[in-house]
């Protein structure tokens, strides 16, 4: 089956998090194909490559990115929540006149479109939130 | 279901608005993507359940907690033809809400209405 994954929480904050994780992990272990997964409200927070969690704690911004770079996974921060949270690509850092960036390896940022699309492409989309 | 008009896939979407509009930024983000999925000529409905129906509320004046009041926006959907938008009637009557005091026209569905809408449909966003 093909899945859209929606991400609406913070990590660490809220449990969304990492039951996004472990489903997308599950289903790809499972065979199944991960469309998308789309990060929305606090959810951006995911992204962020300055966490800095405790050594003993889960590190979940780089557990993302691993699972993105051994499935190729395409995880998407929507641009409009990233900028209100301070979650910066190098480009939107450049448009902005800020002087850093901070987006973690294998998200990128884009429109809530890829929300729509991960809807419509995919046979369910599954929602974490609050 | 999804029907097949050419190339286009048509999907029913429900935008399930849950929460108060101001105490937390779920109801404004969840209307951004309603405006922005509107370009993508989905088949759309927006229900409003539990403090979600004040997203509705006539008279917001939110020049005191210093934030936008974005309630007129609802009035807009017409305009991007999404015009399907229903209120559960258990969580209005908790409030002492009728549909005099809501900004659009609704639709009022009780529980097995409201089970039923959300059957139908085949992708829920739940904000």
């Amino acid at each position: 089956m093909k899945f859209g994954i929606l991400v609406n929480e913070g990590p660490y904050q809220h449990q969304a998090s990492d039951s996004a994780y472990n489903f997308t992990k599950a289903a790809l272990e499972k065979g199944h194909e991960i469309f998308r997964v789309f990060f929305y409200h606090d959810g951006v927070n995911n992204g962020t490559r300055l966490t800095v969690p405790p050594q003993d704690d889960r590190n979940i911004v780089n557990r993302w990115t691993e699972l993105a770079k051994q499935y190729n996974l395409d995880l998407v921060l929507c641009i409009a929540a990233a900028q209100r949270r301070g979650l910066l690509d190098e480009n939107e850092a450049k448009r902005h006149n800020k002087d850093a960036d901070n987006i973690a390896e294998g998200f990128r940022i884009s429109g809530l479109g890829q929300l729509v699309e991960a809807g419509i492409q995919s046979d369910r989309l599954v929602v974490f939130g609050d | 279901m999804d029907e097949m008009t050419g190339d286009e896939v048509i999907k029913k979407f429900l935008y399930l608005n849950r929460k108060a509009p101001y105490g937390s930024i779920y109801a404004l983000e969840s209307l951004e993507v309603v405006l922005i999925g509107a370009a993508f000529d989905q088949d759309v409905s927006l229900a409003f359940i539990d403090d979600g129906v004040y997203q509705l509320k006539k008279n917001q004046e939110t020049k005191a907690i210093g934030m936008k009041n974005f309630s007129p926006t609802y009035r807009a959907l017409e305009g991007y033809d999404v015009e399907k938008l229903y209120v559960d009637k258990a969580s209005m009557d908790a409030r002492g809400l009728t549909e005099e005091d809501l900004i659009v026209p609704v639709e009022i569905l009780d529980e097995a209405q409201m089970v039923e809408l959300m059957a139908q449909q085949d992708v829920i966003l739940s904000f």
